[in-house]
C-alpha cells in the first residue's frame, strides 16, 4: 500500500476550479516532486493535504487513514508536516523554542506540571532540549539555538522551518519551494540535506520546486500540474523531456 | 397615545441619536480605513467642537453661521494636528502602540478642557429653534428634523465625494494599499491629513447636534457618544463608509427601543449584546470585508 | 544546553533574592513608620495592578490578542469573593482563601464563556467584543439584586489592606511565578507560537482554539483574584469602578511595560500607580501630565528614537539586553 494515496481530489473557490481530478500515489521512502507553472495549483494541493482547505471532492489517505475533514493540527498528528512558500516561523521565539514548539505533541506533561514545576516538567523539558538540539545539528543551526528566529539570515530561516517540520516526527514531509531565494551553493547544500533527512529520519518527502536542477537532481518521481490537473507523471528524465510539459512551461 | 404613535416616536428618537452616532462613526471608519488605527481621541474631538461653538458664540460673539464654520475649522485643524504630532511618527510601530497613543491623546484633550473650563457643566441653549410638526398623531420635534436633514445631506455629500472626486479616489487607493498608492503618485501624507480633517469636521457637526440635544457641555461629554459610535463603526464593518451609517442608525434605534420598552439600565447591555451577536454571526461586521490570510 | 540550565537557575536565584529584599524593605518601612499614610495605602493598589497587568500580559503579550475587557473579569472576582466573605462566617484566613479561590474560579468560568465565542474573531474586532463583554458585565451587575445594583457592596471585611500586606504580597508573587512558569512551558510555547504565526502553529500540531481559550481562562482567573484583593482592600465596590477606563488603564500598563515582558509589567504597574498619586498636589494638572507622559513614552518607544539611542555609543552597555522571556 502506498503511504499517501490521493484520489479524484478537487476544490472550487466560488466558480474557480483550482484543483480538479488530481491523483497521486507516493510510496514510503520516496522523494517525490510536484512541479508546474505558476498558478497551476501546487500550493493549493499542499493546503488540501494539510487541512488548511477542505476538498470539495475526492479523498486523501495517509497509511490507509482517511484525512478528509480533519483540522491541520490533527493532520499533523496523523503524520504530515510541511513548510511554507512564504516562510512562517515563530519570529519572536528562539530557534530552539521554534523546534520545541513542534515537539508539543510528543513530549507531554500536564498543566499541573507546568504551574508547579513538578519533576516531570524538568525531565520532559530536558528531553525536548536534547531532541531539539539533535535536530538543529542536522541543519547546522545548533550554534544559533538561543537567537531569535527573526534574526536568522534568510537561508537559515528556510532550514529552520524544515527542522521544525521534522520535529513533529512526520511520515510525510511537504516542502513548498525549499530552495526559493537560495544561491546555487546553498541549493546544492540543501539537496544533500533533503537526501540526508530522508535516509536518517526514514521519511517520505513531497516537494514543490521551480529549480529544475534540484528537481532532477534528487526527485525519483515527478508529477507535473497545469491548470489544476495532472499533465504528466513519471521519472524526471521522462517527464522533463515530454513535449507537452515543455510546452506548458515555455508556451507554444 | 396609542402604541403605534409611541413606537413611531421612539423610532424617530432612535433615528436622531443614531444619525449622530453615524456621523461620528464615519470618522472612526474613514480613519481606520486609511490609517489602520482606532482613533480613540475621536470622541473628544466632539467635546472640543462643543466648547469651540460655545466660545465662538459667547467670547467671540460670532453670528451663528460663522460660529458653526469656526467650530468645524477648529476641529478639522485639531484632527490634522493630532495626526501629525501623535500618529504619524508611529506609522511603522505596532497598532497597539498607536492605540495607546490615541488613548493618551484622549486623556490629553479631556484634561486640557478640564483645566481651561473646569469640570462644572456649562449649560447650553439649543441653537435649533424650529418648531416641531405632527404627522398622523406623531410628534416630530424640530431638532429631529434638523438632525436628520443635516446628517442625510452630509452622508450624501460624503458618498459623492469619495466615489466621484479625484481626492476621494486617492483616499480609497490609500486605504486599499498605501505603498501602491504612493507609487502611483498619490501624496499619502496629504491624503491621510485630509481624512483626519474630514473625520474631525464630521465630529464637529455631530458635537453641535449632540449639545443641542443634551444642552450641557462637560470635558467628558465626548466619551459616551465616542464609544457608542466606535461600536457602531465596528457593527457596520469598520473601514466601510455605508457600514458606519447603517451601524450608527441601527445602534441608535436599538438603544432607544430598549430604553423605552425593556429597561433603561439594561439598554447599554442590550446594545453591546447586539454587537456581540452580530459579530459572532458575521465576524467582519454587517458590511465589512473579511480578508482571509493567504497561506 | 548545560549552560542554559545554569543560567536559568542563576536568574531564578536572583529573582528570589530581589523578591525577598523588596518584601523586607517594605515591611521594615511599614513597621518603622517610614511610610506616610498615603504611601502605605498605595501598597495594595500597586499589588492589584501588578496582578492585573501580569495576567493581561498573558493574553495581550503572549497570546497576542488585544482585549479591552479585563476589568470585567476583575469585577466578577471582586463581587464573587466579597459576597462570600460578607455572608460566610468563618475565621478570616479560611474565609479569605476561599474567597480568593472562588473569585478566581468564577472569573475563570466567565473567561471560558467569553473565550469560546471570541475564537471566531481577531484583532480590533476581538478588542471591541471584549470591551462589549466588560460593559455588559457592568450593566448586569448594576441591575441584579444580589450585587445591590448601583449602590454596590459595602461592609466588605478588610482582609487585604496594607496591615495584612504579607498575604497580599504572597498572592502577587504566586501570580507572577505561576504565569512565568506557564509562559516557559510547552503550554506557554504553544500560546506564544499562536501569537507569532497561528497558521504555522496549527501546522506543527498545536490545537490553536484550545490554547486561546486556555490563555483567556487563566488570565481571567488571576484578574478575578486581583478583584478579590482589591475589594477587600477598599471595602466598597460599585459597578462603575470596573468600567472600560479601568481595562484601558491595565492595557496601558502592559504596553508601557513591554508586550510579553513580565518584569516590565511589574515595573510599569508600580510606576503608573504611584505617578498619579505623586501628582496629587497638582490636582488638575495630574491627568494632563499623565497623558503627556503616556504619549511621550509611546512616541519614544515606537518612533525609532529608542533604537537610535540604544545603538548610539553613549548608551550604557549593561542596560542592553536581549529581547525575550524572563
Amino acid at each position: 500500500m502506498a503511504l499517501l494515496e490521493v484520489t479524484n481530489l478537487g476544490i472550487s473557490f466560488g466558480g474557480l476550479r483550482a484543483v480538479d481530478n488530481f491523483n497521486i500515489k507516493i510510496e514510503k521512502g520516496q522523494l517525490y516532486g510536484l512541479i508546474g507553472p505558476n498558478g497551476a495549483g501546487k500550493t493549493t494541493i499542499f493546503n488540501l493535504l494539510t487541512g488548511v482547505y477542505q476538498p470539495t471532492d475526492g479523498t486523501i489517505a495517509l497509511d490507509g487513514e482517511v484525512l478528509n475533514g480533519k483540522s491541520p493540527a490533527q493532520i499533523c498528528q496523523s503524520g504530515i508536516s510541511r513548510t511554507f512558500q512564504n516562510i512562517r516561523l515563530f519570529h519572536e521565539m528562539t530557534v530552539l523554542d521554534n523546534v520545541k514548539a513542534a515537539l508539543h505533541n510528543q513530549m507531554t506533561y500536564s498543566l499541573a506540571d507546568t504551574f508547579f514545576r513538578l519533576p516531570k516538567y524538568r525531565k520532559k523539558e530536558d528531553e525536548m532540549n536534547r531532541k531539539a538540539v539533535e535536530i538543529l545539528k542536522v541543519f547546522d543551526l545548533d550554534s544559533h539555538a538561543d537567537h531569535l528566529a527573526a534574526n536568522l539570515p534568510y537561508g537559515k530561516q528556510r532550514k529552520l522551518e524544515i527542522a521544525r517540520a521534522l520535529a513533529t516526527n512526520p511520515k510525510l514531509l511537504l516542502l513548498d519551494e525549499p530552495a526559493a531565494g537560495m544561491n546555487p551553493n546553498e541549493t546544492a547544500e540543501l539537496m544533500d540535506t533533503i537526501k540526508l533527512i530522508r535516509d536518517q529520519f526514514d521519511i517520505t518527502v513531497l516537494l514543490i520546486e521551480h529549480d529544475m536542477k534540484l528537481v532532477s537532481g534528487i526527485c525519483e518521481y515527478l508529477t507535473v500540474l497545469n491548470f489544476g490537473t495532472e499533465l504528466a507523471s513519471g521519472t524526471p528524465n521522462v517527464v522533463l523531456n515530454n513535449p507537452v510539459v515543455i510546452t506548458a512551461y515555455l508556451g507554444e | 397615545m396609542n402604541l403605534f404613535q409611541s413606537i413611531m416616536e421612539q423610532l424617530l428618537n432612535g433615528l436622531r441619536t443614531g444619525s449622530i452616532y453615524a456621523l461620528i462613526a464615519l470618522g472612526y471608519s474613514m480613519v481606520y480605513g486609511i490609517a489602520k488605527m482606532i482613533n480613540f481621541a475621536h470622541g473628544d474631538v466632539i467635546m472640543v467642537g462643543a466648547y469651540a461653538l460655545f466660545m465662538g458664540m459667547t467670547a467671540l460673539s460670532l453670528p451663528l453661521p460663522v460660529a458653526i464654520i469656526f467650530t468645524i475649522v477648529v476641529c478639522a485643524v485639531l484632527g490634522i494636528a493630532i495626526e501629525k504630532v501623535a500618529y504619524k511618527p508611529l506609522r511603522n510601530a505596532s497598532s497597539l502602540a498607536v492605540l495607546i497613543t490615541a488613548i493618551g491623546m484622549s486623556f490629553l484633550l479631556q484634561s486640557l478642557a478640564l483645566i481651561i473650563f473646569s469640570a462644572t457643566p456649562i449649560p447650553f441653549k439649543s441653537i435649533i429653534s424650529m418648531k416641531g410638526i405632527k404627522i398622523a398623531g406623531v410628534d416630530i420635534p424640530g431638532i429631529t428634523i434638523i438632525t436628520l436633514v443635516v446628517t442625510t445631506a452630509i452622508m450624501v455629500a460624503l458618498t459623492l465625494f469619495i466615489n466621484k472626486t479625484k481626492a476621494g479616489s486617492a483616499m480609497r487607493a490609500v486605504s486599499e494599499d498605501r505603498g501602491a498608492a504612493a507609487l502611483m503618485g498619490i501624496n499619502v501624507n496629504r491624503t491621510i491629513s485630509m481624512t483626519f480633517a474630514i473625520g474631525s469636521a464630521l465630529a464637529a457637526v455631530a458635537g453641535i447636534l449632540y449639545i443641542c440635544q443634551y444642552q450641557s457641555i462637560t470635558p467628558t461629554l465626548g466619551a459616551l457618544p465616542g464609544i457608542k459610535a466606535f461600536v457602531a463603526a465596528v457593527l457596520g464593518g469598520i473601514g466601510s463608509i455605508p457600514g458606519a451609517m447603517v451601524g450608527g442608525i441601527l445602534l441608535g434605534i436599538v438603544e432607544s427601543m430598549s430604553k423605552a420598552y425593556i429597561s433603561t439600565e439594561l439598554a447599554d447591555a442590550i446594545v453591546f449584546g447586539v454587537l456581540v451577536v452580530i459579530l459572532l454571526v458575521k465576524p467582519s461586521g454587517l458590511l465589512g470585508k473579511l480578508k482571509a490570510e493567504k497561506v | 544546553m548545560k549552560n542554559e540550565r545554569n543560567k536559568f537557575t542563576k536568574g531564578k536565584i536572583i529573582n528570589i533574592v530581589i523578591a525577598v529584599l523588596i518584601y523586607i524593605l517594605i515591611m521594615a518601612a511599614l513597621n518603622g513608620g517610614m511610610l506616610s499614610r498615603q504611601m502605605s495605602s498605595l501598597l495594595v493598589p500597586i499589588c492589584v495592578n501588578v496582578m492585573l497587568a501580569v495576567s493581561l500580559n498573558l493574553i495581550t503579550g503572549f497570546l497576542g490578542e488585544l482585549t479591552l475587557g479585563h476589568a470585567g473579569f476583575m469585577s466578577i472576582g471582586a463581587y464573587a469573593g466579597s459576597l462570600l466573605t460578607i455572608y460566610l462566617d468563618l475565621p478570616m484566613y479560611v474565609e479569605f482563601i476561599i474567597a480568593i479561590l472562588v473569585g478566581g474560579a468564577v472569573a475563570a468560568f466567565f473567561g471560558f464563556l467569553i473565550g469560546v465565542p471570541v475564537l471566531r474573531l481577531r484583532g480590533d474586532y476581538l478588542a471591541i467584543v471584549t470591551l462589549a463583554f466588560g460593559e455588559i458585565i457592568k450593566s448586569v451587575i448594576n441591575v441584579i439584586k444580589i450585587t445591590n445594583g448601583a449602590k454596590g457592596l459595602n461592609d466588605i471585611p478588610s482582609y487585604s489592606t496594607f496591615r495584612n500586606f504579607t498575604i497580599v504580597y504572597i498572592l502577587v508573587i504566586l501570580t507572577i511565578i505561576l504565569i512565568v512558569n506557564l509562559v516557559n512551558s510547552r503550554h506557554g510555547r504553544a500560546i506564544r507560537s499562536i501569537r507569532d504565526n497561528y497558521i504555522a502553529a496549527e501546522s506543527v500540531g498545536i490545537p490553536v482554539s484550545k490554547f486561546k481559550v486556555m490563555a483567556f481562562v487563566i488570565s481571567a482567573f488571576f484578574a478575578g483574584v486581583a478583584g478579590v484583593v482589591y475589594a477587600h482592600n477598599v471595602g466598597i465596590i460599585k459597578p462603575t469602578t470596573f468600567d472600560y477606563n479601568k481595562s484601558i488603564e491595565i492595557l496601558v500598563i502592559v504596553v508601557l511595560g513591554g508586550m510579553g515582558n513580565i518584569r516590565g509589567s511589574i515595573i510599569a504597574a508600580t510606576i503608573l500607580t504611584l505617578l498619579p498619586e505623586m501628582l496629587r498636589g497638582a490636582d488638575n494638572l495630574r491627568m494632563l501630565i499623565y497623558a503627556i507622559v503616556l504619549i511621550a513614552m509611546m512616541l519614544f518607544n515606537g518612533s525609532g528614537a529608542k533604537e537610535r539611542l540604544i545603538s548610539s555609543k553613549y548608551f550604557p552597555k549593561f542596560l542592553k539586553r536581549q529581547k525575550g522571556v524572563e
